[in-house]
């Protein structure tokens, strides 16, 4: 494990595992509301904060930071208070903050767009002390918002008109899903790049689905192939001096396709588990050669008050 | 047993630059079970919605258990079943999952305690899909989404449901499963608004049905018999589930 003895790679590999940890854990709620690509519209975003950090010399991690939250919650206000259009004004909001992290970046002295780069794609040998612990600190944050209040996430993300009736504080929770997927953003750029980072929240969150049938099952399984892709992702690009962002995003579009080859006869199986279960007959009877067998059976199964086979 | 639930008063209500509501009073006691019904677009579902907060009054006022809706905190003691045709969401869940979301009001920080894990329990009791708990909710019928998320609106233990269409999209078989669901809780003393397109099964249940048109209240009273075409006499629905020599099916279509 010559890997570990280089300090680069330890922050690296720990950055690595918070990243495999935290982007799959908000994403699944960003997938469950329909709102998948939101991650990637705050990656757009978060590059102004880059380019101010460079701009000010001030932490890019940090400012990235400030600049996507602030992002985030505008993007939560146009879906309040947006009318016709919001995604016009969401897509000002994207491109103008990509446009102005570039032009910010060019204008900082000593800033060129290979600086850029890292940022956009992850660099894993850039990774500096003062950057492990701000990713440590929000991926905290991270990690805690999303266990401590899975229900009532869960039930927002669910059903929001329900949950608004259940007295739950929506707006609130949507505040935080938005801020929460903003840090997230940030604490994911330094490996994956800006770019990339909406697709592990993405990615592994649908592959899980391939597998599971519950909630809890589908955040076990896509935290565990985001740690995965991103380990072996970090590991692959030190030996093969490859890309860590683009590693790392393939890898987890072969899981999908590894996962959602093995789910269809896994489907196939259960599905024919519930139809014994239900006690439905295994083919269909045609009324003329079995009428009487029909009758037997049809109604015991799908009898009005028992509440089976419905 | 006569204190207003749900009390509306002249109550206005737009959507967009639409009037929907031109003025609704509706009084709904302890007890009573209400059925609104009208055609499409006649704001039997905004007048639902405008009770529930999820529509803003325009006009008028509206007490829900004799509090201003405006004040109204105590949302544990109402239980609503949106119009859905899925409880699914974008990300699998099981029936239990989607059923512990009507538990939230009465938990504090989303912690489930012994009481509440035997309420979501007998939720799913009530509308028969006990033996369905740990399955996924993307696995289920049209019928069975209703009954998961009339599950979800019970598993608060309300004292008020509203129901927006609970029918709709259900198959005869699950609506008689529903109606028995709610002669239990009705039985229980809860108090029902519920929005339907036809009584069906559920009429029996219905103590009083008020009948929307163009956003005012046209019929306030018993349910009205089945007119037109549907009274004819010789006019029967034909329901394939409908065992032979079976009396036939009151549907009292109104619209």
């Amino acid at each position: 494990m010559e890997i570990l003895d280089y300090a680069f790679m330890q922050r690296a590999l720990l950055a690595a595992v918070l990243v495999g940890i935290t982007a799959p854990a908000i994403g699944i709620y960003l997938v469950q509301r329909r709102q998948a690509l939101m991650g990637d519209g705050i990656g757009h975003v978060a590059m102004t904060g880059v380019g101010l950090g460079f701009m000010l010399s001030w932490s890019p991690v940090w400012m990235a930071t400030l600049v996507s939250v602030v992002g985030a919650v505008l993007m939560e206000l146009i879906r309040w208070y947006g009318k016709t259009r919001g995604d016009i004004a969401l897509a000002m909001l994207f491109y103008g903050g990509m446009a102005g992290g570039v032009m910010l970046i060019n204008l900082a002295p000593g800033g060129t767009n290979a600086n850029l780069m890292s940022f956009l794609f992850g660099s894993l040998s850039t990774v500096s002390q003062e950057d492990i612990t701000a990713i440590c600190v929000l991926a905290a944050f991270v990690i805690v918002m999303t266990l401590a209040l899975r229900r009532q996430l869960f039930a927002v993300s669910q059903d929001e008109e329900f949950a608004r009736v259940t007295g739950l504080p929506v707006r609130a929770l949507n505040l935080l899903t938005a801020v929460t997927a903003a840090v997230t953003v940030t604490v994911a750029m330094r490996v994956v790049g800006l770019l990339l980072v909406s697709a592990l929240m993405v990615v592994p969150v649908a592959a899980a689905q391939q597998l599971s049938r519950s909630f809890a099952a589908t955040f076990a399984i896509a935290v565990a192939i985001g740690v995965s892709v991103t380990v072996g992702g970090t590991v692959t690009s030190y030996y093969e001096d490859v890309p860590p962002g683009a590693t790392i995003v393939l890898l987890a579009i072969a899981a999908f396709m590894v996962l959602t080859a093995l789910a269809t006869p896994l489907a196939r199986r259960r599905a024919r588990a519930l139809e014994l279960a239900a006690g439905d007959p295994a083919e269909c009877v045609l009324p003329e050669a079995g009428a009487k067998v029909a009758d037997e059976r049809v109604p015991a199964s799908r009898g009005s008050t028992d509440g089976l086979g419905v | 047993m006569s204190e207003p639930v749900i009390s509306m008063r002249g109550v206005r209500a737009e959507l967009g630059s639409r009037t929907v509501l031109r003025g609704i009073d509706l009084t709904v006691l302890r007890g009573e079970v209400v059925a609104l019904l009208g055609a499409n677009g006649s704001g039997k579902s905004t007048a639902v919605r405008t009770v529930i907060g999820q529509v803003p009054v325009a006009e008028g006022e509206i007490e829900l258990f004799g509090t201003p809706r405006r004040r109204f905190r105590d949302w544990r003691r109402l239980g609503y079943v949106p119009q859905r045709t899925t409880a699914a969401g974008g990300v699998p869940a099981t029936v239990t999952e989607v059923v512990t979301s009507g538990r939230l009001s009465r938990t504090r920080l989303g912690i489930l305690r012994k009481a509440d894990h035997a309420a979501i329990r007998r939720a799913l009791d009530l509308v028969g899909m006990a033996d369905r708990a740990k399955d996924s909710v993307n696995a289920l019928s049209g019928g069975q989404h209703q009954r998961v998320l009339i599950a979800r609106a019970l598993a608060s233990e309300p004292e008020l449901l509203v129901m927006d269409e609970p029918m709709a999209g259900v198959d005869l078989a699950s609506q008689e499963v529903l109606a028995q669901t709610l002669r239990e809780q009705v039985a229980a003393g809860t108090t029902v608004l519920l929005v339907l397109h036809e009584l069906g099964p559920l009429e029996p249940l219905i103590d009083r049905a008020v009948v929307l048109r163009d956003g005012c209240v046209t019929h306030d009273g018993p349910p009205p018999k089945a007119v037109g075409q549907h009274a004819l006499p010789g006019h029967d629905h034909v329901h394939p589930h409908a065992a032979p020599g079976a009396e036939p099916l009151r549907t009292g279509l109104l619209s």
